[in-house]
């Protein structure tokens, strides 16, 4: 490899992991923002027009806080705990196809950090280290309310998995390659041979299975057990304060950042769009993959008003009900979705 | 026996069919719920800037009024502060010198009124209570402060400004 495509590389890196903390920092915004409307109420206004640095006091403040630490917690635990959180949630990003490759000249640049071809099972093992940080944080806490979100933190990710896996599983027999790349590839444009091309259309209720993992997977609401204010105080990060507390915050930020792009790479299409041959046939192909980015964005960001347009819209399970519909519903009904996808290959294909 | 209202009804508990059973339609309900009030106009009064309509009785901050001429109305006479129920006025009084006339209406006045707005409870009983009209709840609502000793409103807070100004 040379030595400029490392700085490509590596710039691309850097604007990625920006992108991320960007928009997990305006998340934290949009929520308050999207809350208050939902509300008919108008939401963070003083912090410049329209409330727009808001984020920034907030990071101010959660950096300016005191640091408490407890005396009974493990020391070096509860630092590893947000840690791990902050971190497994930045790198889920690496596998994402954000665009097409660019062409400057004779160099093609991808706009992906690295195609590896395992790409949904690099995510998944991701998504499932990231439960260490909340077991880590609520064990080392040493304290009851912690202790129980992070137990119903585990159980919970480690059941969704479970269905998530298995909804995949029929995507893959539809696409035939684990390489998020090809992926985005094959769902090109938006009608091909007299179907939709995006994998939504393919896997209806696959994708209604995985977008319920996703939202049990990020500890979003109807799934928000693990830090329940009414019954668990903050669960996992009780005892958190200053900018530890403002990793876990964060890290479920950025965690619901990656899921929506990942949903929007495996069901939307990605940065395909209609007539995408013909917008790159007037004005160039260059100008057409920045326009594929940007609806990239656009999807993502639809799928992050859509967490929280639930959020606001259905009130928390209960914990046997989401065991309830994490085993006896979603698993069977995912199993189901991958005999039929079976079937459906094998006779019309 | 007659029922009190003609609403009673008889619920039966069918059990959900397999469409209600999987939520997916209710949940469809309630997001256009609440995308409806995503478009409502916010029903928020941001206050310091604008406010809210008063109703015609409310009552705020005390004012000591004047009579047609200027002079102070109060008399110390105290019925005020006897009939605060949280004891929140005191008042010192004190006789009118020569050459006073054009401040005081009445040969005694207070030389010394405090109102701790910490205290009141804004019943309005010091306006009844008043023989002569000198005392109106009829202000604003009382500003906030930083320490106790500033919410105790002595007159130079409670007295209307002269006419002449």
């Amino acid at each position: 490899m040379e030595l400029l495509d490392i700085g490509i590389k590596f710039i691309l890196i850097v604007v990625i992991f920006l992108i991320s903390l960007v928009v997990a920092m305006y998340s934290t915004y949009a929520e308050r923002k999207v809350a208050a409307f939902f509300q008919d109420r108008v939401g963070p206004n003083r912090a410049g027009p329209w409330g727009i640095l808001q984020p920034l006091a907030d990071g101010g403040k959660m950096f300016m806080k005191e640091e408490i630490i407890p005396t009974r917690a493990s020391g070096l635990l509860f630092i590893v705990g947000p840690s791990l959180a902050i971190m497994t949630a930045c790198i889920g990003s690496a596998v994402i196809p954000w665009g097409q490759s660019l062409q400057f000249g004779s160099r093609t640049v991808d706009l992906q950090v690295t195609d590896i071809n395992v790409g949904i099972l690099y995510i998944f093992g991701v998504v499932s280290l990231g439960v260490y940080g909340i077991m880590i944080g609520g064990w080392a806490s040493n304290n009851k309310y912690s202790l129980l979100g992070a137990i119903r933190a585990a159980s919970q990710n480690i059941s969704y998995e479970v269905s998530m896996g298995l909804s995949i599983i029929a995507l893959i027999m539809v696409s035939g390659s684990l390489s998020l790349k090809d992926i985005a590839a094959q769902q090109h444009g938006f009608w091909a041979n007299g179907y939709f091309t995006w994998n939504f259309f393919k896997q209806p209720l696959g994708f209604i299975i995985f977008i319920v993992c996703a939202f049990a997977e990020t500890n979003r609401s109807p799934f928000d057990l693990p830090e329940c204010e009414t019954e668990l105080v903050g669960g996992y990060h009780t005892e958190y304060s200053s900018m530890k507390l403002g990793f876990y915050l964060f890290a479920e930020y950025i965690n619901m950042f990656i899921s929506s792009a990942v949903m929007a790479t495996l069901y939307f299409g990605g940065y395909n769009y209609p007539f995408m041959d013909s917008v790159a046939a007037s004005v160039g192909p260059n100008a057409a993959v920045i326009l594929g980015v940007v609806l990239m964005f656009a999807k993502v960001f639809g799928f992050i008003f859509f967490f929280m347009w639930v959020r606001w819209t259905i009130p928390r399970f209960r914990y046997d009900q989401l065991m309830n519909l994490g085993w006896r519903t979603l698993i069977p009904l995912a199993i189901f979705n991958i005999v039929l996808t079976g079937l459906f290959m094998t006779f019309f294909k | 026996m007659e029922p009190l209202s003609n609403k009673r009804k008889v619920l039966d508990f069918k059990p959900l069919t397999l469409l209600e059973r999987s939520y997916l339609p209710e949940i469809a309900k309630g997001l256009s719920i609440t995308m409806k009030h995503f478009f409502k106009k916010p029903v928020t009064i941001s206050y310091p800037e604008q406010k809210r309509e008063f109703s015609e009785n409310f009552r705020g901050q005390h004012s000591l009024k004047r009579d047609e001429e200027g002079k102070e109305r109060c008399t110390a006479c105290g019925l005020c502060a006897l009939s605060c129920p949280a004891e929140a006025i005191t008042m010192t009084a004190a006789e009118r010198q020569p050459g006073e006339e054009n401040l005081y209406r009445e040969e005694k006045y207070a030389a010394v009124y405090e109102i701790n707005m910490l205290r009141c409870i804004f019943c309005g009983l010091c306006e009844e209570a008043c023989p002569k009209e000198a005392i109106y709840l009829d202000g604003d609502i009382v500003p906030t402060d930083f320490l106790r000793k500033d919410f105790i409103y002595g007159k130079d807070k409670l007295v209307e400004p002269p006419l002449n100004q």
